[in-house]
C-alpha cells in the first residue's frame, strides 16, 4: 500500500516535470541560440548550451538595428490601449453589475456576437475605413482598433469583479450624499484594483502579440509594432538567427512580466467565477 | 437627505431622467467604440462580398452580385484550406484538450513547490503567438534547430528534413506550436472548474469506497462536463479563426497545403488587395461557423431533454 503510494507520488512528480520540460524548453533554445556566438552556431548545432556565450546578438540588435524603435512603438500601443480599454471597460462594466436597465440585454448580446465571428473578417474593411482619415500606418489607428476588440472582453472581466464586491459600500455612500459616479470613483474603483491589474495586463498582452491587423495596417518601419518588425527582419535576413533570436527574447520579457504578475491571480479570479455559477 | 432612502417616491422629473439615463452614460464611450469599429467595418464587409474592390485598381468598386460566390464554388485552394481548417481545428483543439486536462489535474493534487510549477507551464500562455510561431519554426529547422535531428535519430525521419517544406507533414509543425501554446488555456479553465468541486464529495465517496477512477467516473466527469462542452465550443470557433501561426511559420505553403481558410482571407486581403473576394470568402467562413453553433445548440437541446 505504501510503495504503491509512494510509485504514485513519484510518477506525478515526473509528469509535472515532463510538463515543464516541455513548456521551457522552446524558450529555453531561444535563449540558447540568442547566446550562441555566429563562428559555433552551425558547428555547435544540437548541443545544449555553446562552449562560450556571447552577448554581441544583444548589443548589435539593441545598437544597430531598428528594433528599439518597434520596442518603443509596441510599448505606446500596448499601453496605451490597455489603459483605454480598463477605462471604457471599468464604465461598462459597473453599469452592467450595477443597473438593471432596459438596453442591458442588447448590450450583453452586441458584446457577445463580438465576440463569436472571425476578427479577420474586419480586416479589409478596416483598411478602407482607416484609410481617408490617416490613420493606416499610424499608431493610433492601431489603438483605436485594438480598444475596439479588446472592451468586449475587459468589460465582462470587470462586472465580475464588480459582482465581487457588496452594493452596500455605495449605497452607505450615497445615503451620506455622495452621487453613485463619485461612489463608484472613490469607493469601488479603489477595491477592484487587483482586477484592474489584472485586465491591464490581459489587454496589454493582448495588444502586444497582435499580428495581423498590425500587418495589414501598418506598412513602413516608422510605426512598425514588434511583430511587423520582427516578421520584416526574417524575411530580410533570414539567415541571422542569433539576432532574431536576441530579438525575441527581447519581445518576450514585457509579456512574460506581466503574466508573472497576474497568473497566481488567474486561477483564483476563475475560481471565484465558477463558485458564482 | 431623507429622499435617499426611498429613491423612486420624491424625486423631481429631471432627477429622475438623469437616474435613468446613468447607466446609458456608463456603458456609452465602450458601446460607440464597438459599433464603429466592429459592427460597421461587419456590415461593410459583408456589403464588400457583393462588390468588385481591389485596393489597386481604381476602377474597381462596382457591385457584382453572386460573382465572387460563383468564383469560389470553382476555387480548389478555397476547397482545401476548408479541409486543411478541419483537420488543423480538430487537431488542435483535440490535443490542447487532452493535455490540458491532464495538467488539471496533475496541478490539482496539492504540493510543495505547486505555485512555481503552475506558473512555469503556464508560461507559453503569455508568449506571443507570432514569437510562439517563429520560435517553433525555428525548432523545426534542421539549421539551428534540434528537433529534425531527435526525429531522425529516432528513426521517426528518414533524415533531418524541415518537417514545415515537407508538404505531408507541414501541416504538423502549426499544430505543434498550437497544442503547446494552448494547452496552459484549457489547464487554466479546468483547474478553475476542479478546484469549485466541493471536496467533501470526495471524502464521501473514499468512505464508501468508491476508487479513485470510479471517483473521476462518478463526481469530477459530470461535475466538469459543462465547462469541457464550452470551453471546447468557443475554443473550436476560436482556433479555426486562428492564423497567426500558419502565417508566420509556412504562411500558408508549401503549395498550400497548411492554408486554412482565415489565412486563406488574410492572404486574399493583404498579398493580392483583392478587399471583396476576401470578403466573400470571409462571409462564408462566418455562414459555417453560424451553422456549427447552431448545431451545437440544437445537439444540447435535444440532448437535455432526452435526459
Amino acid at each position: 500500500m505504501r510503495t504503491s503510494k509512494l510509485l504514485l507520488t513519484v510518477a506525478h512528480r515526473l509528469a509535472i516535470l515532463a510538463y515543464i520540460v516541455v513548456a521551457l524548453f522552446p524558450l529555453f533554445w531561444l535563449l540558447k541560440v540568442s547566446v550562441t556566438p555566429n563562428d559555433l552556431l552551425y558547428s555547435e548545432g544540437v548541443r545544449m548550451w555553446p562552449s562560450r556565450a556571447t552577448f554581441e546578438h544583444y548589443t548589435f540588435v539593441i545598437a544597430h538595428s531598428a528594433f528599439p524603435t518597434f520596442f518603443k512603438n509596441s510599448l505606446i500601443v500596448a499601453g496605451s490601449t490597455a489603459i483605454a480599454v480598463t477605462i471604457l471597460a471599468s464604465l461598462a462594466g459597473y453599469a452592467l453589475s450595477r443597473f438593471n436597465f432596459r438596453a442591458k440585454y442588447w448590450i450583453v448580446a452586441l458584446m457577445l456576437i463580438t465576440q463569436m465571428f472571425p476578427l479577420v473578417m474586419l480586416v479589409a474593411p478596416i483598411f478602407k475605413m482607416l484609410s481617408p482619415l490617416g490613420l493606416t500606418n499610424s499608431l493610433t489607428g492601431l489603438v483605436i482598433v485594438y480598444t475596439a476588440f479588446n472592451v468586449p472582453f475587459a468589460t465582462f472581466l470587470m462586472q465580475s469583479f464588480f459582482d465581487g464586491i457588496p452594493k452596500d459600500l455605495e449605497e452607505a455612500a450615497m445615503i451620506d450624499g455622495a452621487t453613485q459616479f463619485i461612489a463608484f470613483r472613490q469607493i469601488i474603483l479603489p477595491l477592484t484594483l487587483p482586477g484592474i491589474a489584472a485586465t491591464l495586463g490581459f489587454v496589454f498582452t493582448a495588444a502586444w502579440s497582435e499580428l495581423l491587423f498590425a500587418l495589414m495596417l501598418i506598412s513602413g518601419n516608422d510605426a512598425a509594432t514588434f511583430p511587423v518588425g520582427l516578421l520584416t527582419f526574417v524575411s530580410k535576413f533570414s539567415v541571422d538567427f542569433g539576432q532574431m533570436m536576441a530579438a525575441g527574447i527581447l519581445a518576450l520579457i514585457p509579456a512574460c512580466l506581466f503574466f508573472l504578475l497576474i497568473q497566481r491571480y488567474l486561477v483564483q479570479g476563475l475560481t471565484a467565477g465558477a463558485v458564482k455559477g | 437627505m431623507t429622499i435617499a432612502a426611498h429613491p423612486h417616491a420624491a424625486k423631481p422629473l429631471r432627477k429622475r431622467i438623469a437616474d435613468a439615463s446613468e447607466p446609458y452614460l456608463y456603458s456609452a464611450p465602450a458601446l460607440i467604440l464597438i459599433i464603429t469599429v466592429m459592427l460597421v467595418p461587419l456590415v461593410l464587409g459583408i456589403s464588400y462580398a457583393f462588390r468588385d474592390i481591389q485596393l489597386l485598381n481604381p476602377f474597381s468598386g462596382g457591385f457584382i452580385g453572386l460573382d465572387h460566390f460563383r468564383t469560389l464554388s470553382e476555387d480548389q485552394a478555397f476547397f482545401r484550406a476548408l479541409r486543411n481548417t478541419l483537420w488543423w481545428t480538430g487537431a488542435s483543439v483535440f490535443l490542447q484538450f487532452f493535455f490540458g486536462l491532464i495538467l488539471a489535474l496533475l496541478l490539482d493534487k496539492p504540493f510543495a513547490g505547486r505555485g512555481l510549477a503552475q506558473a512555469l507551464v503556464f508560461l507559453p500562455w503569455a508568449v506571443p503567438s507570432f514569437l510562439a510561431g517563429l520560435n517553433w519554426a525555428w525548432l523545426f529547422n534542421p539549421v539551428i534547430g534540434p528537433l529534425p535531428h531527435w526525429m531522425y535519430a529516432l528513426g521517426i525521419m528518414d533524415a533531418p528534413n524541415n518537417i514545415l517544406s515537407d508538404p505531408h507533414l507541414a501541416m504538423w509543425g502549426p499544430i505543434v506550436a498550437n497544442v503547446w501554446w494552448g494547452i496552459p488555456f484549457f489547464a487554466i479553465t479546468l483547474l478553475a472548474a476542479l478546484q469549485a468541486i466541493p471536496r467533501d464529495l470526495y471524502e464521501a465517496a473514499s468512505i464508501d469506497g468508491a476508487g479513485p477512477v470510479q471517483r473521476f467516473l462518478s463526481i469530477t466527469l459530470p461535475f466538469l462536463a459543462p465547462t469541457i462542452a464550452i470551453t471546447i465550443l468557443l475554443r473550436t470557433v476560436w482556433i479555426s479563426n486562428f492564423a497567426d501561426l500558419i502565417v508566420v511559420m509556412t504562411n500558408g505553403g508549401p503549395a498550400d497545403r497548411t492554408q486554412i481558410v482565415a489565412s486563406y482571407i488574410f492572404t486574399q486581403a493583404f498579398k493580392r488587395l483583392d478587399f471583396g473576394y476576401a470578403s466573400a470568402i470571409a462571409l462564408v467562413l462566418l455562414v459555417l461557423l453560424l451553422a456549427y453553433s447552431m448545431l451545437i445548440v440544437v445537439l444540447r437541446q435535444t440532448l437535455l431533454n432526452k435526459g
